[in-house]
């Protein structure tokens, strides 16, 4: 059900472009107000959606602890799996943020012959690393269209995508690999029964979003072809606050437009907020050192004390004509 | 807001990225490119026309190019039969570059603005080319 939904509303989404792509008069719409108002909300969204958690209070250091704790000196620690230095927490976020290591570490757990076994299973952090860097030099490679002149490293990186030279105009190799990696991270949610039990319309949304992104962007550099001048025109425009819709851009290219900003206005509010929230998760980005140093709970104020001997400083009269014992005369 | 310092400062970064392009495009759009289509040898045509009517030229003249070389080379056919049924002799230099023969202002033009390098120019030479 979860899927019949994410595909027809991605579906939907195309065929609204389609049609407002085809018609010249609600252009300017689908190639400027669109992407503009996606953006805004992509950028206020995120950072709103970050000073939300940054205002939730982590009285404790809760970093999961995969290794040994820092002990007595002649005890080893695992100084990247349980960091107890600020080095160590940078060590282990570079690892996380550019490697996907908690991915890595991925196990998975099978009965053979009445045994139950562990055993590495690399297959999502593959797919996943592949999609994430493929996705990043994709988006670079877009700067042409945005900026000009084109900054060098993005002519290089155009370069050494499509060094392969096959066919004209040249596939790009993050092209295949972004394609290849999202249709295998959907199979995994359709064809694997534990992951599809657990898999919302929430997953399977973004990723037809992606597929749909990648099929189009092909179909329009090799298939259905479009002014790539025009299409510069109009994002440069965009980029310089000044935009312009050039006639005859094909509706293919506002298609690929109306997708991509589906994907800045939805970012916020997804999980794929795990962008930000990899900086901000405390099981990764906090030293354990819950024991060599005393942490205080933030809201802590120290509760107003009324002490005996205050007490009795206050009622020593009247306890002293009562009879009372007092501990001070 | 806790860790408010580092928040912030993540958060900048995030939107300078994010922002790249507006930013080192500082408001003003490059202008559009108009290829020149004025050589003498085009302003001898009675009827100006390409190989293939000019919107397919603009979109798709790559494709053709790269069929043409095909058919040329590989199949040793150097007659292309365009959609109107006229023959033309496949030759970069000898049919393409003899009408366009302003590389620079009009080859050039919209592979500079949209950052393409073809690479037509590994085997081919511009016959026009002054330091020739």
């Amino acid at each position: 059900m979860g899927i019949i939904v994410s595909l027809g509303a991605v579906l939907a989404i195309m065929v609204v472009a389609w049609i407002g792509g085809s018609i010249s008069g609600l252009q300017p719409i689908f190639g400027v107000l669109v992407p503009y108002a996606a953006f805004a909300v992509f950028l206020v969204g995120f950072c709103r959606k970050v000073v939300d958690w940054a205002k939730s209070p982590v009285p404790f250091r809760i970093p999961t602890t995969a290794g040994q704790e820092v002990s007595l000196p002649w005890i080893k620690s695992a100084k990247l799996d349980n960091p107890s230095t600020t080095a160590g927490v940078i060590g282990r976020m570079f690892l996380e943020v550019f490697c996907f290591r908690s991915l890595f570490r991925n196990t998975r757990a099978d009965l053979r012959s009445g045994y139950l076994y562990y055993s590495p299973s690399k297959w999502l952090w593959l797919f996943a690393i592949g999609f994430h860097y493929a996705f990043l030099i994709i988006a670079l490679r877009h700067l042409r269209l945005f900026v000009h002149p084109i900054p060098g490293f993005v002519e290089t990186l155009d370069a050494v995508d499509g060094m392969f030279q096959i066919g004209i105009p040249p596939i790009y190799l993050t092209d295949l690999l972004f394609v290849g990696a999202v249709t295998a991270l959907l199979c995994r949610r359709l064809f694997l029964s534990k992951v599809r039990f657990i898999s919302l319309p929430a997953d399977y949304f973004p990723l037809f979003l992606l597929l749909g992104i990648g099929i189009t962007g092909l179909l329009m550099r090799f298939v259905f072809r479009v002014d790539i001048v025009s299409v510069k025109q109009l994002a440069n425009g965009l980029a310089s606050l000044h935009p312009t819709v050039p006639d005859n851009i094909g509706s293919i290219f506002f298609v690929h437009v109306a997708l991509v900003s589906t994907l800045f206005a939805y970012f916020p509010f997804s999980k794929l907020m795990h962008m930000g929230g990899v900086f901000m998760s405390p099981t990764r980005n906090l030293a354990n050192t819950n024991r060599m140093e005393r942490h205080e709970n933030p809201w802590w104020t120290p509760p107003k004390f009324h002490t005996y001997a205050e007490y009795e400083d206050m009622y020593r009269d009247l306890m002293k004509e009562a009879g009372l014992p007092l501990e001070r005369e | 807001m806790y860790d408010t310092g580092k928040v912030i400062t993540g958060l900048v970064i995030f939107v300078g990225i994010f922002t790249f392009a507006f930013w080192y495009t500082t408001g003003t759009a490059a202008p559009r490119p108009e290829p020149k289509l004025d050589t003498p040898e085009i302003q001898k045509m009675a009827k100006k026309q390409c190989i293939e009517d000019t919107q397919f030229m603009i979109t798709t003249h790559m494709q053709l190019l790269n069929k043409l070389r095909d058919q040329a080379l590989r199949d040793g056919n150097r007659w292309y039969v365009n959609s109107k049924g006229e023959k033309v002799w496949i030759s970069l230099q000898n049919t393409c570059l003899k009408c366009h023969s302003n590389k620079k202002d009009f080859c050039d033009k919209c592979h500079n603005y949209a950052g393409v390098d073809p690479y037509c120019w590994d085997c081919h030479i511009d016959p026009n080319r002054s330091e020739l």
